[in-house]
Order: C-alpha cells, then structure tokens, then sequence
C-alpha cells in the first residue's frame, strides 16, 4: 500500500517538476555547477573501482579457465565484454548511489526542514523543478560520460593485470577483446549509464524532497534514497538485458 | 490589506483552525499573538499557500488566493515577502547572494544593480560588512536581520513574520521588533507577525489578532488590551502569564 502511494507521489514529483522555469538563465548555470559537483567530484572512486573490478575479472576468468585447450585471447574477450555489458555500468551506478544519491537527498532533505524549500515557494519559485531539475539533467549528461570512463579503465585494468601476472599479453588480450566486439555493447553499457542516472537523482531528489522533521530523517531520507535507488537499478538492469538482448 | 473569511483547515481529520475570519491593515503591524500550538503558523501557512484551507477564502486585497490558478498565486506570491522562524536562508550562498536571490529570479536588474539593492537592504537593517558571510558564520540576531533584508528586496506589498524574535536575547529582540515595525511605515505595506512576546504587543502592536486552539477570540487595537477591556478570560490569563509578579 505504501509502496503504490509512494509510486504515485514520485510520479507527481516528477510532473510538478517540469513547468516553465522561472528564469532559465539560473537554471542552466546551477546545472553546469551540478555537473562539475557529480562529473568531477565522482571521477576519482569511478576510476579507481572500474580500474580493479577490471584487473580481478581478468584474474579470475583465467582462474576459472584452465583447460589448456580455450585460447588465452578469450579471457580478452570474457573481460572487455562483462565490462562493457555490466561491470562498468551496474557497478558504477550503484557505487554512484552511494555517493552522488546520499548527497543530494540529504542536501534537499536539509533544504526541507530548515524551511528553505518553504522559502522557496513563497517566492512564488517551483521547488521542486529548481532544485531537482539541474541535479537530474546534470546527472544525465555526466553519468554516462562517467561509464564511458569507467568502460575503457576496466578493460585497461583487465589488460594491465593480465600482463603483469603474466596471464595473457597485452596482444592476446587486444586480440580477444577485439575478436567479438560489437558497436551494440556500447550502446547497451549506455542505455543502461542513462536509464540508471535518471533513477538514481529522481529518486534521490524526491526522497529528499519528502523528507519531514529533522536531521534524524534527514539521515533516514539519504539512506531511503540509496537503497531505493540501488534495487531500482538491478530491477532496470535486468529489464534492459532482458529487451535489448 | 488581506482578510480571511471562515477559513478552516485540518490535519489527517484533526481540525488545528476552526472558522477563521480575521483582516490584517495595510500599514500596519498586525500582530496574532497566542500560546504555542494554537494554530498561528499553520494560519501563516495558510495565508502564503503553502498549506492549503480545507474550505474559506484569503483575500489579499480582493484576490482570493485560494482560488488561483497556480500561475496567478505565484504572481501574487512575488508581492509577499517571508521571515521564517529559522531565517531559512540558503545555506549554500553568501549573504550577498541570499538578498541577491529574488532580484536574480524576478527582476531584470543587471549585475552592478542587483548589488546596489542588496547594499541598500543591508544597509536597512543595520547591517555592513558582511556581504560575502555564510549563513553559518552569523549570529541569531544577524541571521534574523539578513531574513529580513531579503524578504523586502523585491517591492513587496506584504510581509508574513513567522515569531520573529524567539531565540533572540531581549535587546536584540526590540531591535528586530522596530526594524519590522519601521518598515511597515516606510514601505507601507500589510506586515503580519506572529508572536506570543507581550512585549513586542505594547512596543508594535497595532492590530491584534488574538488566537486560542485553533479559533480567534479577539480582534482589536492594542490600547483596548492595555486598558482591560478585553472581556476574554483567555486572553487576559495570557496577557497575566507574560508578566512576572
Ligand atoms: N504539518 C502538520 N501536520 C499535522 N499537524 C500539524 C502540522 N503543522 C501543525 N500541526 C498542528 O497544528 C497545531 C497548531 O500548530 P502551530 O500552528 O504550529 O501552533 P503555533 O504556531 O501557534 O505555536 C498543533 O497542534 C500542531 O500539532
Ligand atoms: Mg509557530
């Protein structure tokens, strides 16, 4: 019951949020700042985990691989393709939900109970699309720049961690990874980079937008929000390979 | 002028205002003063929209704000200026860009007027030097003053003060009281405090609306209070409460 009530007030989060902005101008600059704060301030935790996730994927493929009858190149294969398909993009996002969803619901659920959204409103601005919209369209445009990221720091760290344990050079693995390559896993590690920002900043800015009392739900709200968003992904993720695939 | 005719408003079936018919003077301080809970700032919320009456009407100067459509309460709402309890700034800007906000939304003013207006404010209510401040880094009485000075940077017809000394030390709070009082006069505008301070009643008070659970018990000039004539056991024993015997 809760759970259809809260469906239905997302969705009316989602329309209020897109009426004639009051002042564009304002709002494609708090947009660039949102940009700069998810794009530039993720870059460093994005990096770093598709650069391992990449590095043990390729360790353990070969692990499991051990007849010597399968060409190392496979293991190429095996990586740059689980990366492209799943590992960067679910990964990502979901460690993205941690980071990028508990800071913007907390942000708003701040904003909530210290009356500022209140503020807001009386000055006759829609809240809702002022302080969701940037945050939404930003996330749009960076996440996926993210992925794409994080897609050639896997397959790199794959590539790297083959070599220095000696599992597969470098040209065994390009060979591989090469070998079944298709323009239409790109797109799918995108389709899903997408779909998974717009979950994870509307849910987080509508778990914060919703938040009453304070700071106790104001750290309640923020967890809400990553959960929310993380079951939302897996949920899409396995929607998107079950359609596309 | 703004008057409330049988305004009415409940919570999840429990009534807090019960049939409210009040008018609150252009150029004046119209002060609502009561105990705590008995339903002042769910009328101020009322009155700016951001709750809405079950039933009744709130006119501001004939207009029924209740109902507008959302475009035109939003026209009505640039011409409201709003103290909040806490101040609501915005945390995440400069004192400047707090008074600034407003102007950048809803005026047309340019870079170097915007300042100019927002020096003015400042400089209103007594305050210099503090420009480029946080929210965090002022006092209560300063947060309180900025408050102000942002609710009066656009031309506002009405001012809604929601206890707009509590908190504050008394000499800070007879500060505040004739800035907001000063105010009214200057800008001739319909200001609205409310407040359970006897003091600010005899110091500011014009117009008083008194308010007992949920329901107006008496309407009328302060001298009438001062001299006993009130015939209200209520506000008489809240009237005894404020003075030490
Ligand atoms: N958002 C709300 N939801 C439910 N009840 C509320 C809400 N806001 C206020 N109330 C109730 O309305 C009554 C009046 O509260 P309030 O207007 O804040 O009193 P006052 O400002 O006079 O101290 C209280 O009983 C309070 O519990
Ligand atoms: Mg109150």
């Amino acid at each position: 019951m809760k759970l259809i009530f809260d469906v239905g007030r997302y969705v009316l989060f989602m329309r209020n949020m897109f009426s004639k902005p009051e002042r564009l101008k304002v709002y494609i600059q708090r947009t660039f700042d949102e940009m700069v704060a998810i794009g530039i301030g993720s870059l460093p935790i994005v990096a770093i985990i598709s650069f391992f996730v990449g590095a043990v994927t390729t360790v353990q493929t070969a692990y499991q691989l051990v007849s010597g009858f399968i060409a190392k190149s496979v293991i190429g294969t095996v990586v740059s393709d689980s990366t492209l398909l799943e590992l960067a993009p679910t990964i990502t996002c979901l460690v993205l939900a941690g980071k990028v969803g508990s800071h913007i619901a907390s942000e708003i659920g701040t904003m909530k109970v210290s009356e500022q959204v209140d503020a807001l409103e009386v000055m006759g601005i829609n809240s809702a699309g002022y302080l969701a919209l940037p945050k939404i369209v930003a996330g749009l445009f960076m996440i996926p720049c993210l992925i794409i990221i994080a897609n050639f720091l896997g397959i790199g760290g794959g590539l790297i961690a083959g070599k220095y344990s000696g599992i597969l050079t470098p040209e065994q693995f390009i060979i591989g990874a090469r070998d079944t390559f298709k323009f239409y896993t790109v797109f799918i590690s995108l389709v899903k980079a997408t779909v998974f920002s717009f979950l994870i900043t509307s849910i987080s800015s509508f778990e914060g937008y919703y938040t009453s009392g304070g700071a106790l739900e104001v750290g309640e709200a923020s967890t809400r929000a990553v959960v929310r968003s993380c079951v939302m992904i897996l949920v899409f993720d396995f929607l998107i390979a079950k359609v596309l695939l | 002028m703004i008057e409330l005719v049988n305004v009415n408003k409940s919570f999840n079936g429990k009534q807090v205002l019960f049939d409210i018919n009040a008018i609150f003077h252009k150029g004046k301080t119209n002060l609502v003063i009561g105990a705590s809970g008995g339903g002042k700032s769910v009328m101020l919320k009322c009155m700016v929209g951001l709750f809405k009456p079950d039933s009744g009407q709130i006119l501001y100067d004939n207009r029924d704000f209740v109902n507008l459509s959302y475009e035109e309460v939003r026209g009505i709402r640039r011409e409201i200026g709003m103290l909040f309890q806490g101040t609501a700034l915005f945390d995440s800007l400069s004192v400047e860009d707090n008074i600034g906000f407003p102007l950048k939304m809803f005026s047309k003013m340019s870079a170097e007027e915007r300042l100019d207006r927002v020096n003015f404010c400042l400089k209103r209510v007594n305050l210099e030097n503090v420009n480029k401040k946080f929210p965090s880094e002022l006092s209560g009485g300063m947060k309180k003053r900025v408050g102000i000075a942002r609710a009066i940077a656009l031309p506002i017809n009405y001012l809604f003060c929601d206890e707009p000394n509590s908190g504050l030390d008394p000499l800070t709070a007879r500060v505040i009281d004739n800035l907001l009082h000063d105010i009214t006069h200057e800008f001739n505008i319909t200001t609205i405090i409310n407040s359970h301070d006897m003091k600010t009643v005899y110091d500011i008070g014009e117009n008083i609306v008194f308010m007992h659970q949920g329901r107006v018990f008496w309407e009328g000039p302060k001298e009438e209070i001062r001299a006993g004539r009130s015939d209200k056991p209520e506000l008489d024993r809240f009237i005894h409460a404020s003075f030490i015997e």
